[in-house]
């Protein structure tokens, strides 16, 4: 029974995934991504998928079950730069070491992927607070209306989360640049 | 004196009630109006004379401002080769517009700038028209004009030691524009937007002059604008395609704010620094913003008490 | 009806016919009428591009012009004062050709207003009834009116004067003389609905400050009578108009006055940006020493400074005041000053930096030279087309002939 909900949870996020190959990028899009027709209930948010690589989710594909619990440098996700309080935490204070497809809280709940602005929020209150009214971060869409959050992790990425500086569009001409 | 109707007449079947008739306008208009008549209207739509002795926007008719729509959406989708929608979608009962911008997170991409264009049909070169400017400050030394730089080159942004605040039409509800236009070209409308009818404007700039944002443009040639990137969804306030020698300026977007939809600058901010929504709405996210967070006012001691607020979050 | 074809005809008559200075200053005008036509047209459908004004300075040159030749138009009225509230004779006999230049200068007006705006074709939405003008909020509105009825008001008067002059009757008073006497605030309206124009604007804090409505009347009395000074030496001359030397000097000596309050008003105005010294500062800082490296102002401030003291010094001085020379040269000198001081000294520093504090420095393009050329013509031809008609009808040798053998009428009363 539980691997038949892996399953069908497994088939609907690659569905998901390939639907909205075009929002993995850090940066958001132009509003092109139409929400989930999934009906808003309290607490649970229209939102953008999260922007996983390529291939790497389900991670249950490879961690078929609980892992080495050491502190370590990893062999496989070298790629992965830990740059999130990483004095004091590692991959398993997010990441669930029993079921690698979601995270856990610090009492040890589960999170899926999907919400893992509850994670965020235990640490970032103020933030979350602020995200959940649309103060903070990014919601496109209507305006007295369906909306799609854009989740933490779509632009602050969890491992390295200081914003990347970007490179701005050209600047406008000067006056003396118009000439007819 | 001339007393416009303050807002629209409903036009493509949206029902809405029936807006009262100008006062006056009938009888005053009357002699004008049989003298040109409909057929001889049509006859004449093909050399514009017709347009020269059109009553301003807000003196039409229901079925006048019907017409004209169709008119224009005809005459655009024949210059642009695609199929041009023109709405005259009036105020939204119950709507006051508001707009955040976050300065703790504005980071001078320009993003908004060209989402803008793209969105608004604005003439891209000579002149080269942007609804937005986005100065770039130093915090050492704050808000300080003088010193502020539109014409920043950069490999990356933002950069060190700099902060960026985009300008745009605020908005005003005391707007000096409105006060100075001789021929009530402009006006403020319910819903907070300050819009431009671009055929009744006579390009004097008098508003341009008046205008503590310089929020507003000026065609001062035949638009420059390739048929491929006209965006065919437009509103006869809004993002219509502008004639020569009118001003033009932000009008939030009336094409979609009307229809519901954020503003295009707001959708397209890759760092989450622009707000929007309704002030009438305690729940809305402009009106979160001004409860919980520091908000600020350009230029305040010139009491043009903008729609649009600046804010820090952080 | 008869009556008013010969009079036209014989003015007809009168414009044609000169000596030779005549038809070559008609050609100039003529030269330069044309020059700005062409660029106008280029103008018209280019768009203002080919002007050098853009968002950042969107009035400039046309309007400097304008605000110069309002300036010019109410001069008039410092003649009027003079000639009908005191009651001197030797002003009376002049006055109508100050009014002749008010027409010449609203003239321009209208037409540098026109070549300024974006769309002349839609000029009709001004008017009322046909339009929606914006009043009383809107001071161009305001402008519109004022400046087209002190057109109206002078055309009437002088029309009267001219034509019952022509007819050898003495212009009726209860008529006139009211109407002149409103002339008197119908001028001061005008420029001070100009002046309001700028200062309502809060945005503009070069403008936005109460001097300007008495620094526009001021320097509008020292401008318009400098031609009227040079005029009537030419006049004298050229034709049997009688002008008395005294009525000259005392137009030049009112003008002294009305420079030394338009230095003082300057004075307060400067004193105020640079003892208080707050970010307004900058504009007054761009006109007289730069920014940076943006100095393109600055020699024609202090040119001008110089032009209105000098020329106030050569007024007051009686000596110099009653020697023609110096007179004349003060005349020069004090149209140039007034003229850089409304346009480059005025439009332009309320501009720079701008609202967003970005600084574009303008100059004109050929193409504004040659419209401002061709304006200039149109109001000179118009000038000397009127003053053409009317000296002829001040000295009686343009009247009316009931029969031919009558004798000739006295020359007709001027006013």
């Amino acid at each position: 029974m539980r691997s038949l909900l892996v399953l069908a949870r497994r088939a609907t996020l690659l569905a998901a995934l390939v639907a909205w190959a075009p929002a993995l990028a850090n940066e958001a899009p132009a509003g092109e991504a139409k929400p989930p027709p999934v009906p808003e209930k309290p607490g649970h948010f229209e939102a953008q998928p999260p922007p996983f690589s390529p291939g790497i989710f389900p991670c249950t594909g490879c961690h078929t079950g609980p892992g080495d619990k050491t502190r370590r440098e990893l062999a496989f996700h070298d790629d992965v730069k830990f740059e999130h309080d990483a004095e004091h935490r590692w991959c398993l204070d997010c990441h669930s070491n029993e079921n690698r497809d979601v995270l856990h809280l610090s009492n040890g709940d589960p999170v899926p992927f999907t919400e893992s602005y509850r994670l965020c929020g235990q640490c970032h209150g103020d933030k979350y607070r602020d995200w959940r009214v649309g103060v903070h971060g990014k919601r496109v869409g209507m305006w007295d209306g369906q909306k799609t959050y854009f989740l933490c992790v779509n632009c602050h990425n969890p491992h390295s989360p200081r914003f990347k500086p970007l490179t701005p569009e050209p600047r406008p001409r000067r006056p003396e640049e118009m000439r007819r | 004196m001339t007393a416009p109707r303050k807002s629209l007449p409903v036009v493509q079947g949206e029902a809405q009630g029936e807006p009262e008739p100008a006062p006056g306008g009938v009888t005053r208009r009357g002699f004008m109006r049989t003298a040109a008549a409909g057929a001889a209207m049509a006859a004449l739509s093909a050399c514009g004379i017709e347009d020269f002795f059109r009553k301003s926007f807000r003196e039409l008719s229901k079925e006048d401002v019907k017409a004209l729509l169709a008119r224009l959406e005809k005459k655009h989708s024949a210059k642009y080769g695609k199929a041009v929608t023109m709405a005259g979608t009036p105020v939204l009962p119950g709507v006051e517009f508001g707009y955040g911008l976050d300065l703790s997170r504005c980071v001078g991409c320009r993003r908004c700038v060209y989402a803008c264009v793209k969105e608004n049909n604005q003439s891209r070169s000579n002149p080269q028209i942007h609804w937005i400017r986005v100065l770039e400050m130093e915090k050492a030394h704050g808000v300080d004009l003088a010193h502020s730089e539109i014409y920043y080159e950069a490999a990356e942004v933002p950069r060190p030691g700099h902060f960026y605040m985009p300008v745009q039409c605020q908005q005003c509800r005391n707007p000096p524009c409105v006060k100075v236009c001789p021929v009530q070209a402009t006006w403020k409308e319910p819903d907070g937007i300050v819009a431009i009818d671009y055929d009744w404007c006579i390009g004097c700039r008098c508003c341009m002059s008046a205008c503590p944002y310089g929020a507003r443009q000026f065609n001062w040639a035949e638009p420059a604008l390739p048929k491929e990137e006209m965006n065919p969804v437009t509103h006869y306030l809004g993002n219509r395609p502008r004639p020569k020698g009118v001003v033009e300026k932000c009008t939030f977007c009336v094409q979609r704010t009307r229809a519901g939809r954020y503003p295009a600058c707001v959708e397209v901010c890759p760092v989450g620094a622009r707000k929007f929504g309704n002030l009438l709405d305690p729940q809305s996210e402009i009106r979160r913003v001004m409860d919980t967070k520091r908000v600020f006012v350009f230029k305040e001691e010139l009491a043009t008490q903008p729609h649009f607020y600046y804010f820090y979050a952080t | 009806m008869s009556g008013i074809l010969d009079f036209l005809g014989g003015c007809a008559r009168l414009v044609a016919r000169g000596n030779r200075a005549y038809y070559a200053w008609l050609a100039a005008l003529a030269v330069a009428i044309l020059v700005g036509a062409v660029a106008y047209a280029h103008q018209f459908s280019t768009g203002l591009i080919a002007t050098n004004m853009r968002d950042q300075v969107s009035w400039a040159f046309y309007v400097g012009n304008f605000t110069f030749l309002v300036g010019v138009a109410a001069a008039a009225v410092l003649l009027v004062i003079p000639a009908y509230v005191y009651n001197w004779g030797p002003i009376k006999e002049v006055v109508i050709l100050g009014e002749l230049l008010a027409i010449s200068a609203i003239t321009m007006c209208l037409l540098f207003v026109l070549v300024d705006m974006g769309r002349p074709d839609r000029f009709l939405h001004i008017l009322p009834l046909l339009g929606s003008p914006n009043w009383p909020r809107s001071m161009l509105a305001w402008d519109a009116l004022v400046l087209n009825g002190y057109l109206a008001l002078n055309l009437t008067v002088v029309v009267h004067i001219l034509y019952t002059g022509y007819r050898g009757h003495h212009y009726d008073r209860s008529f006139v003389i009211p109407l002149v006497l409103f002339s008197i605030p119908a001028a001061v309206s005008i420029h001070t609905v100009t002046a309001f124009l700028y200062n309502g604007m809060a945005a503009r804090p070069f403008w936005n400050a109460s001097i300007l409505a008495p620094r526009f009347i001021a320097s509008a009395f020292c401008s318009g009578p400098a031609v009227m000074i040079i005029l009537f030496q030419v006049l004298r001359k050229t034709t049997a108009v009688q002008v008395k030397d005294e009525a000259i000097f005392k137009i030049a000596e009112l003008m002294a006055y009305a420079m030394f309050v338009n230095l003082f008003l300057l004075g307060a105005e400067v004193f105020k940006e640079y003892y208080s010294a707050t970010e307004h500062l900058l504009y007054t800082q761009y006109l007289w020493s730069g920014i940076g490296e943006h100095r393109a102002l600055v020699p024609f401030a202090w040119l001008a400074l110089f032009c209105n003291v000098t020329s106030f010094l050569l007024f007051l001085i009686p000596r110099t005041r009653k020697s023609f020379i110096t007179l004349n040269l003060g005349s020069l000198l004090i149209w140039a000053g007034c003229y850089i001081e409304k346009g480059m000294g005025l439009v332009i520093p309320g501009m720079t930096p701008d609202t967003l504090g970005e600084i574009y420095e303008y100059r004109p393009t050929a193409t504004e030279w040659s419209i401002a050329a061709g304006v200039f013509g149109v109001g000179f031809l118009v000038f000397t087309i009127l003053v053409k008609i009317a000296v002829p009808i001040m000295t009686g040798t343009f009247q009316k002939r009931e029969r031919a053998g009558e004798p000739e009428p006295a020359p007709a009363a001027v006013p």
